[in-house]
Order: structure tokens, then sequence, then C-alpha cells
């Protein structure tokens, strides 16, 4: 398995120009929200600001910038569509302060780590969603367990691709 | 303490922010009536941040599309304009079947006193995004208050009805699918006429509520809209069913195909302005309606020396009691209730008194009114209340009592001629006439 136990001092922390921490997660979103006109399946099995929020998460590896990067693009995705703000920027929080401490313990550069992490934080995501959906917002909500396999496996195996094409961006400190 | 709060930042500004959120969640699920202004702004930020890259794209896209099809792309134009041509010829000859149709309809609606509600303005929109979540079934299309698109507009296409608008921005606005679960939109199905409530689910599908149980609805009937949202005009197309079977509370649950595709849309028609009026046959009644009645309006303008005499004669006749009593009234209205008659032109009647042919002539060669009588110059009466009233009250004004009277011999033989409507009154002083229906064979 190569998902390792690093300590602290061993992995790295990245950091990324500010042209690249406001325009990915702003790309990420106009693709979410554009894609749909042409694929409408997407919206339903990809989460392109979710796979966002855990790289930058992950590769930052700092708990506090994690969650608030969660927050941030989860707001800001909250802010495209009609339901009331907040569902996704409390999801993607948690999403964000999750794998950035899992970042601070695990190295996750490979592959299989990612696709794992990915895939986990995907269920994550949907729980907090929905519980929060259902339980604050009193919206119905349907889970499919087939959906939302394929959907994780979606996420995980797209995030596992675009984390090497965004591992470009990253900065040693 | 410092220590402790040192040990456990992460997880207190965790716990912060949470809460600032669920706090704000809180405060616009409280309000929820007017949730949607205290957020605009910020939602007005994320817009402005997505629409103009979107409309780039789009815009992007179309042109480099317009490009290839037009100018590169041309295999098998003939074949399609021969097939085209092939389809107009069809058309044609469908459209004379539905005009028949909708002239029928017309008829009907008149007799029903319907109002109908027309679209009379359309705003073309190209759709530039959407809100990428599935549970949120919104589109943005690139107008918004500046081409004069506003809140609760339809949204349509060509194939049927797409949505609402939910939000306006200056020049973007957010569409509401009828697809999502807070969506709603009356209903009716095409041939038993039962109405429902179109509604969203989670999952994206569109099923008609609130239908009995034994209500019989079968798979392919055709949904329109039933206008009793006040957003959508009667008769829209909305789907069709695919799907019934029983559902809660005695309900049916009937699955819909939208008409039109929710998944592809590239342009959507905003309905900016829908007009209730009458339908145009019911108009001709009151236009004639109010001729009558002008004929007995007692200000009559004076007229030039020449026919001044047999004027003065005219409505001397009709203000020495001599005016059609209430029932001819009655039955004129109904002789002229056709959609299409020129008021200018004679009406021959099936029933009714004769009238001097020279009267009608001279109103028929000098319709501007010498005679003091001109359509143009007199106010339209509004109402189909007001015309019936001021029959009765022009009636009984001149003191003309239909009952007990005897029924006029010219009424019995159907052959008699109309006198011209946009005329004097040029009614012998006869006897006044019962209705139609009671009036005496002998």
């Amino acid at each position: 398995m190569p998902v390792t136990y690093t300590s602290g001092e061993q992995v790295e922390v990245y950091r990324f120009s500010i042209p690249v921490t406001v325009g990915i997660p702003l790309l990420a979103l106009f693709v979410q929200a554009f894609v749909p006109l042409r694929f409408p399946r997407f919206a339903v099995y990809v989460d392109l600001p979710l796979l966002v929020t855990i790289f930058f998460a992950m590769a930052r590896r700092n708990p506090t910038s994690g969650l608030l990067t969660g927050a941030v693009i989860g707001l800001a995705q909250d802010m495209l569509g009609h339901n009331p703000i907040g569902i996704y920027g409390i999801a993607k929080t948690v999403v964000g302060y999750g794998a950035s401490s899992l970042g601070v313990k695990l190295d996750v550069e490979n592959a299989g780590a990612r696709l794992l992490v990915t895939l986990g934080f995907y269920f994550v995501h949907a729980a907090v969603y929905f519980t929060v959906a259902h339980g604050l917002v009193n919206m119905t909500q349907t889970w499919s367990w087939p959906r939302g396999l394929l959907a994780g496996l979606a996420n995980a195996f797209l995030g596992v691709m675009l984390f090497f094409v965004l591992d470009k961006f990253k900065q040693r400190t | 303490m410092e220590s402790v709060l040192g040990r456990y930042r992460n997880l207190i500004i965790l716990v912060g922010v949470l809460f600032l959120q669920v706090l704000g969640l809180a405060m616009q699920v409280k309000k929820n009536g007017t949730d949607e202004e205290k957020t605009r702004l910020i939602r007005i930020w994320a817009v402005d941040a997505m629409t103009p890259l979107e409309r780039t794209l789009v815009w992007v896209q179309n042109g480099s599309g317009n490009l290839w099809r037009n100018y590169f792309y041309l295999r098998g134009v003939r074949a399609e304009n021969r097939q085209l041509k092939e389809q107009i010829e069809q058309m044609r000859l469908q459209q004379v079947r539905l005009a028949d149709d909708a002239a029928q309809a017309r008829r009907l609606q008149t007799l029903l006193a319907f109002k109908e509600q027309f679209i009379s303005h359309t705003v073309a929109a190209q759709v530039i995004g959407s809100s990428g979540s599935d549970l949120s079934r919104i589109i943005y299309i690139d107008k918004g208050e500046k081409a004069g698109i506003q809140r609760d507009m339809a949204v349509m296409t060509s194939d049927g009805i797409v949505g609402k608008v939910l939000l306006v921005y200056p020049s973007v606005a957010q569409v509401l699918l009828i697809n999502d679960q807070s969506s709603g939109v009356g209903a009716l199905l095409e041939k038993t006429r039962v109405q429902g409530v179109l509604r969203g689910t989670a999952n994206g599908e569109v099923t008609l509520e609130r239908v009995m149980s034994d209500e019989q609805v079968s798979p392919g009937e055709t949904v329109l809209t039933s206008g009793g949202d006040q957003i959508f005009p009667k008769g829209l197309p909305v789907g069709t069913v695919t799907k019934v079977g029983n559902g809660r509370d005695l309900f049916l649950n009937i699955k819909i195909k939208p008409a039109a595709d929710l998944s592809k849309l590239e342009e959507v028609l905003v309905l900016v302005e829908k007009q209730e009026r009458q339908s145009p046959a019911e108009e001709a009644i009151h236009m004639r309606a109010s001729d009558i009645l002008a004929q007995r309006l007692p200000s009559v303008p004076d007229k030039p020396a020449a026919d001044a005499k047999s004027a003065a004669a005219t409505t001397g006749t009709a203000r020495n009691g001599t005016t059609q009593p209430k029932a001819q009234i009655k039955q004129q209205l109904g002789t002229v209730a056709k959609p299409g008659l020129d008021s200018t032109k004679p009406v021959p009647a099936k029933t009714g008194i004769s009238a001097p042919a020279t009267a009608s002539a001279k109103a028929a060669r000098n319709p501007s009114g010498t005679n003091g009588v001109n359509i143009s110059l007199l106010p339209e009466q509004p109402t189909k209340v007001v015309d019936s009233s001021a029959v009765q009250k022009s009636t009984d004004t001149v003191g003309a009592s239909p009952s007990g009277s005897q029924p006029d011999a010219s009424q019995a033989h159907p052959a008699s001629a109309q006198p011209k409507l946009d005329t004097p009154s040029t009614t012998p002083p006869a006897k006044p006439q019962p209705p139609a229906g009671e009036s005496n064979p002998q």
C-alpha cells in the first residue's frame, strides 16, 4: 500500500502563487457550471471544486488554510445555485480540514493514496452535505448507493489525474 | 490556557467557521421569504465572476460552430431543403385545419366568455451556465434586467416550458428549471382535463402530483400548462406521461417526460409580456353593442342642413318611444355576434325589422356621420356587463315595455331586412317585440 506514515519533518509543505490560488478554484467553478450544459451527467458524477479543495488542503498541509480554502470554495459554489448559501460551504470546510489534517500525517503524493483519499473524502462530503441539507434546510434528498459509488469512483480517478496536473503549480516553501 | 488554545487552534477555528456558516444558514432558512434579497449581493459577485467567462466561451463556441455549419459543412443541404419544402406543404395543410379549429374554439370561447392569455412579447436568450450541481437545477441566461426580464417570468422553448426566472441581475438571469424539486407548475392532462401540480424530484425527474387515484391517466398522454400558477399561460406543452402508478394518500404517482429537453438547453424564450384579453369574436360583439347604444344616445351632434329633416325625424321617433324594445336589441346583439363582420357594412338579418333603404345607404356612403352617428367618436364599451345593463337602461328610459306587447309581424318573417347598425334608429313606431324564442308565428 503506497500510503505511508510520515513524520511532520519529513512531509513537504507547498505553497501556491496568488494567481493559482485564485484562478484554479475559479476555473474549477466555471467548468463545473459550464460543462453540464453540454454533458448533463457531469454535474451528477463530478465535483471539481471538491477535488480542488482536497488538492490544496493536502498540499498545504495546514488545517487552518485547508478549512478556509474549503469554506471559500464551498460558499462560492453555493452562490451559483439557488439553495441557501452555506450547505456546500460547511461540507467543504469539513473536507478541507480533514484533507489537510490527513496530509500532515500521511504521504499522499502517490496515485494510490490520492485515489483512496479522494474516494473517502467524496463520501465525507456527501454525508455532511446531505446531513446539513436534510437536517438544517429541510431539503428532500435521496441517496442512491450505486450512483454515489459511481460518482465517488469517477471523482477519485479524475482527482488522481487532476492532481498530477496541478502538481506543476506547486512551489516548495 | 494559552497552550490549550495553541494546541487546539485549528479545531477551534474549524468550529468557529462551521458555527458562522450554520448561523448564516439558519438565518436564511428563518427569513425564507426575503433571503434572496439579503444574499443578493454576494450572489451577484459570484455570478459576475463566472458569467463573463461563460459568455465568452459560448460566444466563441457559437461563432466557430456557425462558421463550420454555414461555410464549410454544407453537405446534404439540398436534400434537406427538399425535405423542408415537403414539410412546409404538409404544414400548410395542417394550418388550414388548425385555423378551422381555432375559429371554432374562438366561437366557443365567446359563448363561455373566456378570457385568453396571449403571449405578446418574448425575448430570446442564450443559456450560458448552470449551477453545476444536480441538487440545484438552475440555468443562467445572458439576458437580465436590461432586456426587460423580471422575476417569475415564464421561460420556454419551442418544444415546451422550461422554467421560470428566479433571480434577475443586470445582464444575467437565473432560471429555475421545472425539474428542480422546489419548482411547481400548474398543469393539466390534455384529454381528460384533469389538473395537477407539476413538480421536480431530487433526482431530476418531473412528476404530476395531486391527481386522484380514481382518475384515468394513461402513458403517452400530453400534459399542458393549466395557467393556474399565473406564470405560464394556459395550453403550453409541458410533456408526456411516461409512467403511472399509485402514490401516497390516494394520489397517483405520474411521471412526466418534459417536452423541452432540459438537459440540452441552448436558446430559450423568456415570456416578458402576456396579455389577457377577450377573444376577437367577443371584441366584435362589444363593438357592435356600442354601436347599437350609440344610436340611442341623446347627445347626437348637429347635422348639416341637408340631412337635418331626416335626422330630426329619426331622433324624434326614438324619443317618442319607438325605440326597439329590449328583446329586439338582444336579438340584434345575437345577430351581429359574428366574428369578422365589418361594422360599416349592412348586416343582413335573419329576423328583425326592416329599415328604410335610404338611411342605410346614406350611412354606408358617409360613415363619418353626417347624420350624427360616428363609431370612431364614441367610446368603446369596456365590458359585456356594461353592455347588457346599458341596453336595459336604454330600453327602460324610453319607456318601451316588452311585456304584454304584441309580436311584430315582421319578426315572424325571417326574410325581413335588418336595419344597419351604425345608423340612427329608423325603427318604425311599431309594437315592441318579444324575444326571438317567444315569437308567435301567427
